[in-house]
Order: structure tokens, then C-alpha cells, then sequence
């Protein structure tokens, strides 16, 4: 799945896109705990989360996270997005809450990301 | 729908609190926050989480959460599981992840 | 695999406590030199994860820490060193779930008791020593195929 279909489907604004929209994204994760991004196997995947901290995109860049959707219409700050566009990951940001950004995607085919 | 019919679908483990199973899910809420959970969740929601603090349980209580269902095959301490039993929060886990774990609810519920 | 590794190579950072902003910056730069080296990518990936897990450890933790990484032909060695409060039981804290971190620390998204089984996880040799009220060193190694 494209991010641009991604954007479409969770009505999302595009925050930055430093290599524009046809990047494809082959799974998603759910969470808030950072840990856990670390942990499971994670590499093409979308993050979906409700942290917008300069940290969340060190850890989706260690553990190869493509792009990052915030929900709750949650914006991050200026230092974040400044990060983000430096390390090359689009950011993305939803009105839906984690179980619906969840729902549509995994609806509309996005598996999750494999347990390793 | 009501908690008990969740169960077979997601093959979930019923860890504690099986005699609320009868209680109707009005929503679910996904986070690994607990002060997202506290502000946005509602009355009867189901949650779906990677945490598993003690705290927890005191979260579902306050909001009358209908189950906290604990994801990606996460070991729920013992202790945690005690209070659980206690205040009749049923606690229940699954192997999926908190992303396939809502996709399959979302599709249950808007079916 | 051929590696561009023909001397070892090392390096060293300070890390300090309590400053997540700075959070990730040295396993960035070890990441960015193994990728130079040619190193393969899953292996770049565990050494990551590995150091960006100790990291956080320091920075929630510890004042202070020296994280030292030496690249030889054979493997990767980091080896972190903190001024922080110590582990009381090795093994518990070892264990999936268990952490102590302050709420103020989970509501970031860290304390989840991952952290320690993560950095193992992603090595093939794993130690820890701590001496309450001293500091913890970790050493982790991970070897190239």
C-alpha cells in the first residue's frame, strides 16, 4: 500500500513528506511504547501512534520504521518535524483515534507487523 | 455485542474477571498510555494494550473499562493479574498485536 | 560478505542522564559507521536496537554514562558504563515487564520492561554488572556472519 493511499483512507493531513507519497508501506504498528517498535520486527512498516516527541522518530528510524501517522490530530513541534525530514520520514497526522487509524487500515488490506 | 463474543474470534486467553463476560462493549480504545486512556476511553470500552503495569487495573476500574485485552503475547505479572481477580477486571491477552487486534474488532463491530 | 574492516575501529560518547533530547545520537553515528563499513543490515539493525535501548537506559536512569563501541573483523563490541543507581536484582530486572521507571517515564512511551531483554535479544554475547549505588556496565557483542 502507497502512503498516499494510507493518507487517503485515514483523511490525514500530510505534515512532511521528504520523498514524497508513492513510498510503499508493507505493514503497520499500533503503539505508544517505543520498546515495543524496537522489538517486534518492524522494517517497512508504518508507526501509528499518539507520542509526537523528538524520540518517536529516533525510534522508528533505528528500528526502520517508513513513516509515522499521529492520531487524534495530535501535532508535533517544529524540532520533531525538523528530525523527521533529516532522517527522511514522512509524517502523517489523523483525526481518528488508534483503533479506528487501525481499523480502516487493516480493513482496506495492511497486515501487521510480524512477531520476531 | 457483549465481551464473551469477542473471545473465540480473537482467540484471546481469559486471564481474569470471567464472570463480566455478559457486559456489553461499547467501544474499544487503543493505547499504551495511561493518561490518554484516562482522558479519551469510555464507559465500557474494551482496551487494547502493550501495557502491563499494576496500574492498569486501577485505569479500568476508574473508567469502568468492560476488559483490557494485553497484546503481542506480553507476559502479565502475577501481581497484576491478583489485583485484576480482585476488583473484577477482566484481563485477557492474545499473541496479535495491538494493529491486528483492532482491525479484527473494528470489522466485528462495523460488520 | 566482503567488510571494508582491515583495523578496528572505535569510538566513544558521553551520554547524560535525564536529556532525551540528545536520545539516539550515538547508535545513529555507530548505525551510519556500520552501514559505511559495508555491514549487513540485520546486523546493523540488532547493534542499533542494542545501543539505542542502553541509551534510554542512561537517560532514564542514570546521571551519566561512557558508551565505548570497538568494530574488529569478527564482531561488534559496545560496552556502556553508567554513574547511575545500580541494580539491586539482576535477574528480575532482566525479566520481560518488570521495570521501576517513574510514570513521567511511561507516559513517553519507555519503562515497558523491555529494554534489558531487547539489548539481549539483539546480541549474540550479553553481560551485566552492577554494584547498587555505584553504576551498572553492560557489554554486548555481536558477532558479524
Amino acid at each position: 500500500m502507497t502512503l498516499k493511499e494510507i493518507a487517503d483512507i485515514l483523511e490525514a493531513t500530510v505534515i512532511s513528506e521528504p520523498n514524497g507519497l508513492d513510498v510503499s508501506i508493507q505493514s503497520a504498528c499500533s503503539a505508544d511504547m517505543m520498546s515495543a517498535v524496537l522489538y517486534y520486527h518492524t522494517p517497512q512498516s508504518m508507526l501509528i501512534t499518539g507520542l509526537t516527541q523528538p524520540h518517536v522518530i529516533r525510534t522508528a528510524e533505528i528500528a526502520g520504521i517508513r513513516s509515522i501517522v499521529f492520531v487524534l490530530d495530535k501535532k508535533p513541534d517544529e524540532i520533531t518535524i525538523e528530525l523527521a525530514r533529516q532522517k527522511k520520514i514522512p509524517l502523517l497526522c489523523t483525526r481518528f483515534c488508534m483503533y479506528t487509524a487501525s481499523g480502516k487500515l487493516y480493513e482496506a488490506g495492511l497486515p501487521g507487523c510480524l512477531n520476531k | 455485542m457483549k465481551l464473551g463474543d469477542i473471545i473465540e474470534p480473537l482467540s484471546l486467553d481469559v486471564r481474569t474477571g470471567s464472570s463480566s463476560l455478559g457486559r456489553a462493549v461499547t467501544g474499544v480504545y487503543v493505547s499504551d498510555l495511561l493518561s490518554d486512556v484516562m482522558a479519551n476511553s469510555g464507559e465500557g470500552n474494551v482496551w487494547i494494550t502493550l501495557q502491563t503495569h499494576l496500574n492498569i487495573v486501577a485505569v479500568a476500574g476508574l473508567k469502568n473499562l468492560t476488559g483490557i485485552i494485553v497484546v503481542s503475547g506480553r507476559n502479565v505479572p502475577a501481581d497484576v493479574l491478583q489485583k485484576a481477580e480482585a476488583e473484577k477486571v477482566t484481563v485477557m491477552t492474545t499473541q496479535l498485536s495491538a494493529f491486528e487486534t483492532a482491525g479484527k474488532l473494528y470489522q466485528m463491530l462495523y460488520a | 560478505m566482503a567488510l571494508n574492516i582491515n583495523e578496528i575501529i572505535e569510538d566513544s560518547f558521553q551520554l547524560i542522564g535525564g536529556n532525551f533530547a540528545t536520545a539516539g545520537e550515538a547508535s545513529t553515528q555507530l548505525k551510519m559507521k556500520l552501514t559505511e563499513l559495508g555491514v549487513d543490515e540485520t546486523i546493523i539493525r540488532r547493534a542499533a536496537i542494542a545501543t539505542f535501548e542502553a541509551e534510554m537506559n542512561v537517560i532514564i536512569y542514570a546521571a551519566a554514562a561512557r558508551l565505548h563501541y570497538v568494530i574488529t573483523p569478527r564482531n561488534i563490541t559496545i560496552r556502556i558504563e553508567d554513574m547511575g543507581p545500580g541494580i539491586e536484582d539482576i535477574q528480575l530486572a532482566m525479566q520481560e515487564g518488570y521495570s521501576t521507571a517513574p510514570d513521567w517515564v511511561r507516559e513517553m512511551g519507555w519503562g515497558a520492561g523491555m529494554g534489558l531483554p531487547n539489548m539481549k535479544k539483539n546480541s549474540d554475547e550479553f553481560r551485566i554488572d552492577s554494584v547498587v549505588g555505584e553504576g551498572t556496565t553492560v557489554e554486548m557483542v555481536i558477532n558479524f556472519p
